[in-house]
């Protein structure tokens, strides 16, 4: 096994880090808008959203990329939405079972992974035809690019709506209300976090090149 | 793309759903004491929560034996019902029965100065879905002692905002009679309420609808405690 491609090869590891940047699944693919819209104006539920999408993601992907050469494709639809459903299934009742109070803040939210079209879109145009350890960093790749966008959009809501981080009222100790400041109450409803993810794509689109379409 | 029969597909589909069918519902069936755990343990501390006892999932069970004396269950005509378990009642279903075949549950709690709190659940809907939790009254059934409310997926920041202190707070010392004796409820207003009414609170801007529906939860809730009320006072 001479020629075995290494684990991390630049190759590989491009699957992990492209979509962080160029591939990005919210900024550049704009997939998975809705969910970003709807957690983000904490960070903490935010932040375990992006960790159940990851291990639903990872997951679904190594297994379909497993049964790549199995799958009918005339059924193949069905059967990644069976996967992904049992995934998210799966983490709900672990995350009732053990973090019972996240799961009471996240709520519907993880079911509505299912929904997800960052995760189906993975399953169809990667897991589909690459092998399991190239599709499993693709996931992890993925969520994490997803995930990051997510985290700074909710930073942003949390502090500016909030005054808080993590729910611990950062704006409060450095004793900003004493000066006449006050909260963006705005930041807290949904069309603020378009904006914000407005405001990501438009810097990410200055600073890349790559990004920015021929006329 | 290789191309596969009829039978392949309708047996691949049968193994993969029956699979999928079993790893699903070990994993509800393995899980599901733990879970069940956890929404005792969340009741409990609700429970707690509203006579202001902190607590966490860990000494809540403790907390609990401690400060809640006893439970029992009334019906709306304010007389005990034997034989039912209180903690086992859920409010959910007995809103769906007719009013007079309800059971009340009644949680007697006491803090370590000796006052006697006596801890009602209530329920109703939010602007998303169902909204829940207890309030404590205090011994004269009509000041109430403290709060707790929750929600299943109320608007995080808006609706949402009804499990805060800030919210919570308000109601501590309001009245769920008016000044004539009658039931009234703590109204939960969309202007700036008057801090020197009894029956009012602030609203949470932005989310009016929670708001009324909290108002009407504790109306329509409390409402049924009314004849138990009399019954302890005379």
């Amino acid at each position: 096994m001479k020629d075995k491609e290494p684990l991390f090869s630049s190759k590989n590891l491009k699957l992990l880090t492209n979509p962080l940047n160029d591939d990005n699944p919210i900024t550049v693919q704009v997939l998975g808008i809705c969910s970003a819209l709807a957690i983000t104006v904490k960070l903490e539920p935010a932040i375990v959203m992006t960790l159940s999408v990851l291990v639903v993601l990872a997951v679904s992907n190594v297994v379909i990329s497993l049964l790549r050469n199995l799958i009918p494709p005339r059924i193949r639809i069905i059967v990644q939405l069976t996967v992904i459903a049992s995934m998210v299934i799966l983490v709900d009742q672990f995350l009732k079972a053990f973090a019972y109070d996240v799961s009471k803040q996240l709520s519907v939210f993880v079911g509505l992974i299912i929904t997800n079209c960052i995760i189906m879109g993975r399953l169809e145009a990667f897991a589909l035809s690459n092998k399991p350890w190239a599709s499993f960093l693709d996931g992890v790749g993925n969520s994490a690019g997803y995930g990051l966008i997510l985290i700074i959009v909710a930073f942003f809501r949390e502090l500016l709506g909030s005054g808080e981080l993590m729910g611990f009222p950062v704006l409060e100790k450095i004793g900003i209300y004493n000066i006449g400041y006050e909260d963006n109450g705005m930041m807290i409803l949904p069309p603020m976090a378009l904006m914000v993810v407005g405001i990501i794509i438009w810097v990410q689109r200055g600073r890349n090149r790559k990004l920015i379409e021929d006329k | 793309m290789k191309s596969f029969s009829n039978t392949y597909i309708f047996v691949f589909s049968t193994v993969m759903v029956i699979l999928v069918a079993a790893i699903l519902s070990t994993a509800a069936m393995v899980l599901q004491p733990l879970q069940q755990k956890n929404i005792e343990v969340e009741k409990k501390r609700k429970i707690l929560g509203s006579i202001h006892v902190e607590s966490t999932s860990d000494n809540a069970e403790t907390l609990y034996d401690q400060y809640i004396l006893e439970s029992y269950v009334v019906n709306t005509s304010g007389d005990p019902v034997d034989g039912v378990d209180a903690f086992g009642v859920n409010l959910k279903d007995e809103l769906t029965k007719p009013a007079d075949e309800r059971y009340l549950p009644v949680f007697v709690g006491s803090l370590d100065d000796g006052s006697k709190e006596f801890v009602l659940p209530v329920r109703g809907v939010g602007l998303w879905g169902p909204i829940f939790g207890y309030v404590s009254l205090e011994n004269d059934f009509n000041t109430i002692f403290g709060t707790n409310f929750d929600h299943d997926g109320e608007t995080p920041g808006l609706g949402a905002e009804i499990t805060t202190d800030w919210f919570q707070d308000q109601f501590v010392g309001k009245k769920i009679f008016n000044e004539n004796g009658e039931f009234v409820s703590v109204e939960v207003s969309k202007k700036k309420a008057d801090p020197n009414n009894p029956n009012q609170v602030d609203g949470i801007g932005g989310s009016t609808l929670t708001s009324k529906g909290l108002e009407y939860m504790l109306h329509d809730c409390l409402v049924l405690y009314e004849a138990y009320f009399q019954k302890q006072l005379n």
